[in-house]
């Protein structure tokens, strides 16, 4: 029991890192029903941003935390401006053109940290003493709680900025019928910008949450986060928030169950599995709608 | 985009144009003696072109063929059957390691082993297949891109295909010719298959899943059958890989490897075969003609996505009919060719 409940803890720990980015993937699916593939590399942004800060200016956690949302929130807005905006606006445009400008934006990303950084994996350097705590057998750390902590946090800044503000109604009528909600009066290009904004900023304080928890910083970090998060919000239900938390942690705890198994060689396939299981049964994902179709 | 011509109007569009040829053409003995003879000066052409060339430039074609023959299938799973698939690669490592454990294990022909590398990633098309029947879109997508992690997952876990090490000792069995006259009539068999019942049914679910069902379309079988054809494909592109590199990991066969041949397709043009040899030529020789930049051509290959994607949307040849480009610049007058619309996937 007590070791269950310590791959619960470890569980939660990794889950909330995916639910972070899994939610700028259903937020922006949810707008604009476009995959952003560059998401991952976003979070790896993120994540030596906050190093970069750390390491030159010597930044405590919080600043480099906010730092870092604060740079991603730029680099969501530029790419968003640059590799997607103009294919919105491009009459014959369909959407598999929009997922490879994605992917076009997700090699130059990856490819200009190797070239600012080197393809080396950098540690990140303590920034506070981790400590350990005893909870009912199981033991967390003071790291998990500050994962686990701030992930919730923005999670419930989100909702409630989704739910209670005149922009998060805006996001939400565009995402029900982007022509009506334009009819209305609402501002769709600003509402998207901001979508992209957002989820960016949550990937970036993902990154730097993950870089200080698995203390591995590195060009490629994104690629496989990325598809996890992706998978986690597919599996939640895209476009639906709380699916992208459900999806993310269940996500994460499958992997650290799979590893307690001693199947670690097998982690990466997990998520999958679990994935295509759920849409075999449930084709629309945990909590998402599923669309009829009308003639 | 969609210009219907006057001669034709109310014809359906994507349907094959008719063509004026003399009736012996049509022919088939004659068609499959013209294609051995197409075959044959292939043949020759490459072998010449063998002598001639540097071996690193022969290294290059012979890749441009083998990932020719590889994105016409999914050229058949995605653009004409309209079925994102993230997850192509997969079908190439099957076919690699089955072709591979074929003449290397169990010291069977290169051309059976080959084709049953090709049979084996049929097969598992066929298993993908299925999940098509209920998802669609980007839940496809999903599903295809989490059964290649899957199928590089057990790769990298199995005895049989040697693990993370990689699987060494396959015989170096492939050359320029034979790439090339497999890369034609791979490109002859997708025209073919295209033209034929089966190739309209499936552009019929890629346009519109429901009409095509209420006009008595079996939606089930064809995507499934284009699954298999575009797996088949993969999986002898596969074989042919192995016994090139004669080494093979799973990491050969990743997410990044499914992307590249999806840009290939979608570059060149989404459902159109010259699109996708186009694209493939491009994608492929591209990293190697940026290579002078050494570590900045990634940045440039990503860079010329996004802009390729801004300005030509629909693909390199999207929305261009070859024939009717080839009569224009001859100047052979009008031809009754019915232009399409494949700029996008149609939604």
């Amino acid at each position: 029991m007590a070791q269950f409940l310590q791959q619960m803890v470890n569980g939660l720990a990794l889950g909330s890192i995916y639910a972070l980015i899994a939610l700028g993937y259903t937020m922006v699916y949810g707008i604009i029903a476009l995959i952003n593939f560059a998401y991952g590399e976003i979070y790896m942004f993120g994540a030596f941003t906050g190093l970069f800060l750390v390491l030159t200016w010597k930044a405590n956690l919080y600043l480099a935390i906010f730092g870092a949302m604060a740079f991603t929130t730029v680099l969501g807005l530029v790419v968003e401006r640059v590799a997607y905006r103009p294919l919105r606006r491009s009459r014959n445009a369909g959407r598999l053109s929009a997922l490879i400008s994605a992917i076009g934006a997700s090699i130059f990303l990856s490819t200009l940290m190797v070239l600012l950084h080197g393809p080396a994996t950098t540690g990140f350097p303590t920034l506070f003493q981790n400590r350990n705590f005893v909870l009912g057998g199981a033991s967390i750390s003071l790291y998990q709680i500050l994962i686990i902590g701030v992930s919730a946090l923005l999670m419930v800044g989100l909702d409630l900025f989704v739910r209670y503000t005149k922009t998060g109604r805006a996001m939400r009528a565009l995402s029900q019928d982007a022509d009506a909600a334009a009819l209305m009066g609402v501002n769709t290009d600003l509402m998207i910008a901001i979508t992209f904004a957002i989820g960016s900023a949550l990937a970036g304080a993902a990154g730097v949450l993950a870089g200080i928890y698995f203390n591995a910083v590195q060009p490629y970090m994104g690629l496989m986060a990325g598809l996890k998060a992706f998978a986690a919000a597919v599996l939640g239900g895209i476009g639906s928030i709380p699916g992208a938390v459900v999806g993310g942690l269940l996500i994460g705890l499958a992997e650290i169950m799979g590893v307690a198994a001693k199947l670690s060689d097998w982690k990466d396939a997990f998520a999958f599995a679990i994935l295509i299981l759920v849409l075999l049964v449930k084709p629309s994902g945990l909590l998402g709608r599923s669309i009829i179709k009308k003639v | 985009m969609s210009t219907v011509d006057n001669s034709v109007s109310g014809a359906v569009p994507g349907a094959p144009a008719p063509r004026r040829q003399p009736a012996w053409l049509k022919l088939w003995p004659v068609q499959a003696l013209l294609f051995l003879a197409l075959l044959v000066a292939v043949w020759a052409v490459t072998e010449a072109l063998n002598l001639v060339i540097p071996a690193y430039q022969g290294q290059i074609l012979l890749f441009t063929g083998i990932n020719v023959i590889i994105t016409l299938g999914l050229n058949l799973i995605t653009g004409v059957t309209g079925q994102l698939s993230l997850g192509h690669a997969a079908f190439m490592a099957i076919g690699a390691y089955a072709a591979a454990i074929c003449t290397v294990s169990l010291h069977l022909p290169f051309a059976l082993a080959l084709l049953l590398g090709g049979l084996v990633a049929a097969l598992f098309g066929v298993v993908l297949g299925f999940p098509t029947l209920r998802l669609s879109g980007d839940y496809l997508a999903i599903a295809t891109l989490g059964f290649a992690e899957i199928v590089r997952v057990v790769n990298t876990n199995l005895k049989i295909t040697n693990g993370a090490i990689g699987y060494y000792g396959i015989q170096k069995r492939v050359d320029l010719p034979l790439v090339a006259m497999l890369a034609v009539a791979a490109v002859a068999a997708m025209a073919w298959l295209e033209n034929s019942r089966n190739g309209r049914a499936m552009r019929s679910v890629r346009e519109d899943e429901i009409a095509a069902t209420a006009s008595g379309v079996n939606t089930t079988f064809y995507k499934i059958q284009a699954f298999a054809v575009g797996a088949f494909f993969a999986g002898v592109g596969g074989g042919l890989y192995a016994h090139t590199t004669t080494f093979i990991q799973p990491t050969d066969f990743g997410f990044l490897k499914s992307v590249e041949q999806l840009s290939m397709v979608v570059l060149g043009g989404m459902g159109s075969i010259a699109g996708t040899v186009l694209g493939t030529i491009v994608l492929t020789a591209a990293p190697e003609l940026l290579r002078f930049m050494s570590n900045y051509r990634m940045l440039v290959y990503g860079a010329t996505l996004i802009v390729l994607m801004i300005f030509r949307p629909g693909g390199l040849l999207g929305g261009v009919d070859l024939r009717d480009a080839v009569r224009r610049a001859l100047m052979l007058g009008r031809s009754r060719t019915v232009r399409t619309s494949v700029g996008g996937d149609g939604q």
